[in-house]
């Protein structure tokens, strides 16, 4: 092994460059590793299906996933929309969802953990509602909102609205009554002690709560678009299942897997943008 | 010591209990005291006796059971506190932590820098007004502390075991570095502490406090020169004579 492969500083001793090479070359062992491993299943799965092990009707073949995924970029059929419609519906009903439920849940979370008062007048009807999975809204909502928008937006506002609330709320009682005194003995007001410290100071934990409203938010959207829709990735993959077409199914879920990927890593972009302050130990 | 002593605060007859569920818990007992303008005057008590129960009261924290807690001589009633953690807000820069009394109070940005800028200087941060606290030690968080409290020209500065939680080499740096501040910008300086040798360094009067509930035992005028000595033997002597006379369990 050649010597120049690490940006060590001059004077190291050769030890500590000996074990330095060691361990890259043991991570890029273990990447090869997991390449291989996802190679096999993937060459298996095509062969499996190839030979008819597999019916294509219940599985179809990575290679055939990935021509519907081409496919689906322009073709509406056979479901009626091309994937960036499915995309752009389903990101906008989300959007609106989860929105309404930060920008309700986050300072109602907040206010409850600030004001005892407030607290006990919200807390007992929000300890009533909040085991209720967002699922078993779906009836009620459709006799009050219809199917159309507005319903599956509210499916995916209340199941967003708890993790928003519980966190907000957990992270102003958090607070460290040192840093109340600090505010109080420097002069502020029952309401600038909220809102320079225990706003501040809750706001990792209100981060925690938005990441795990934006989940729960794109993990209902499928459960939110089997009310009628005409559009969707929720309702991709309900067609899919309608027209036997497992390729359909499949690119649908990858894609729902991918966006809540970006969105949470956008998210937490944002996150760190906002408490930089915070120190990782 | 000067000759003619003003009293700033006086606190007469003050007694505080807190009661939970079903005990009482006497936190300070009758307490008498006199604070001078301009003097160093440390509260030195064991550990979970009322020290601190003592301060919040001056500072209207706390309000006493009995007893009132009277500012004379003064207009105003406004302290600076240090508190004991490093209690430096650590969504704030330096600045932003250093200005926060003033901002509070509604003061212009240009001229509330001004002030926490002469403060930074003062407590030696020049350098890190835009620093966050994580990237500051413990003493650097304390000395923001320090600064904070001076923000908004306080007559009476309460300062609660501050360094207490610092190693021993950072501490005899900050309590050089308290007094240089004192002496430079004088005021009224209520010093809480359970460490002897911190109190007879820094203090112009030292009153000991008994275990919970709080009463004043003892008080000491110290009038050694400054800058003091540690190993200087009348130095040794007087904080023998305090340690055989309190029972600060250290």
């Amino acid at each position: 092994m050649s010597n120049n492969t690490t940006k060590l500083p001059d004077g190291v001793a050769d030890s500590i460059k000996i074990e330095v090479a060691a361990r890259k070359k043991e991570s890029r062992q273990l990447l090869l590793i997991s390449i291989i491993s996802v190679a096999i299943f993937l060459f298996l799965w095509e062969f499996a299906v190839r030979i008819g092990w597999i019916d294509s009707k219940h599985l179809s073949a990575p290679t055939t996933i990935v021509e519907t995924f081409i496919m689906k970029l322009s073709d509406p059929n056979p479901e009626g929309g091309v994937l960036g419609t499915h995309i752009a519906t389903s990101l906008g009903l989300v959007l609106v969802g989860y929105g309404a439920a930060v920008v309700i849940g986050v300072p109602l979370g907040l206010l409850m953990g600030y004001y005892h008062t407030f607290d006990k007048l919200v807390s007992p009807i929000f300890e009533i509602v909040r085991p209720i999975p967002p699922i078993a809204w779906i009836p009620l909502s459709i006799i009050w909102l219809g199917i159309g928008t507005t319903a599956k937006a509210f499916i995916i506002f209340l199941a967003a609205f708890v993790p928003c609330v519980i966190n907000s709320y957990t992270g102003v009682k958090l607070t460290p009554a040192v840093y109340l005194n600090v505010a109080k003995t420097s002069g502020a007001s029952t309401w600038e002690m909220f809102w320079t410290v225990s706003k501040n100071y809750a706001m990792p934990l209100v981060f925690t709560g938005v990441q795990v409203a934006l989940g729960n938010a794109w993990s209902t959207l499928v459960a939110a678009e089997m009310l009628a829709a005409i559009a969707g990735l929720g309702y991709m993959i309900q067609q899919g299942r309608l027209l036997a077409r497992p390729d359909i199914i499949i690119v649908g879920m990858l894609t729902i897997g991918v966006i809540g990927a970006i969105l949470t890593f956008l998210l937490s972009k944002l996150e760190n943008h906002i408490v930089k302050w915070r120190s990782r130990s | 010591m000067d000759e003619q002593r003003v009293v700033q605060v006086h606190l007469e007859n003050i007694s505080k209990s807190f009661v939970s569920r079903k005990t009482i818990f006497e936190a300070v007992n009758h307490v008498t005291i006199d604070v001078y303008k301009n003097e160093f005057l440390v509260l030195l008590g064991p550990g979970q006796c009322g020290k601190t129960v003592l301060l919040n009261m001056v500072s209207g924290l706390e309000t006493p059971t009995d007893g009132k807690v009277e500012f004379l001589n003064s207009d105003s009633t406004d302290v600076g506190f240090v508190f004991q953690k490093t209690a430096v807000f650590p969504w704030k820069t330096v600045m932003e932590n250093v200005e926060l009394p003033l901002e509070l109070k509604g003061v212009p940005k240009e001229e509330r820098r001004k002030r926490a800028q002469y403060l930074i200087e003062l407590v030696g941060l020049k350098g890190f007004e835009n620093a966050l606290p994580k990237q500051l030690s413990g003493g650097m968080k304390q000395r923001v502390g320090i600064a904070r409290a001076y923000c908004n020209n306080p007559q009476v500065l309460l300062m609660d075991e501050p360094f207490g939680a610092l190693d021993a080499q950072t501490r005899y740096q900050m309590e050089e570095e308290i007094l240089r501040i004192w002496e430079q910008e004088k005021r009224t300086v209520i010093f809480v502490t359970n460490n002897i040798e911190e109190a007879v360094y820094l203090a112009d009067r030292i009153i000991v406090l008994s275990k919970c509930p709080a009463t004043v035992k003892e008080v000491y005028d110290i009038s050694l020169p400054r800058p003091r000595d540690y190993v200087d033997p009348e130095f040794l002597r007087i904080r023998e004579a305090i340690e055989a006379n309190t029972d600060l369990a250290l």
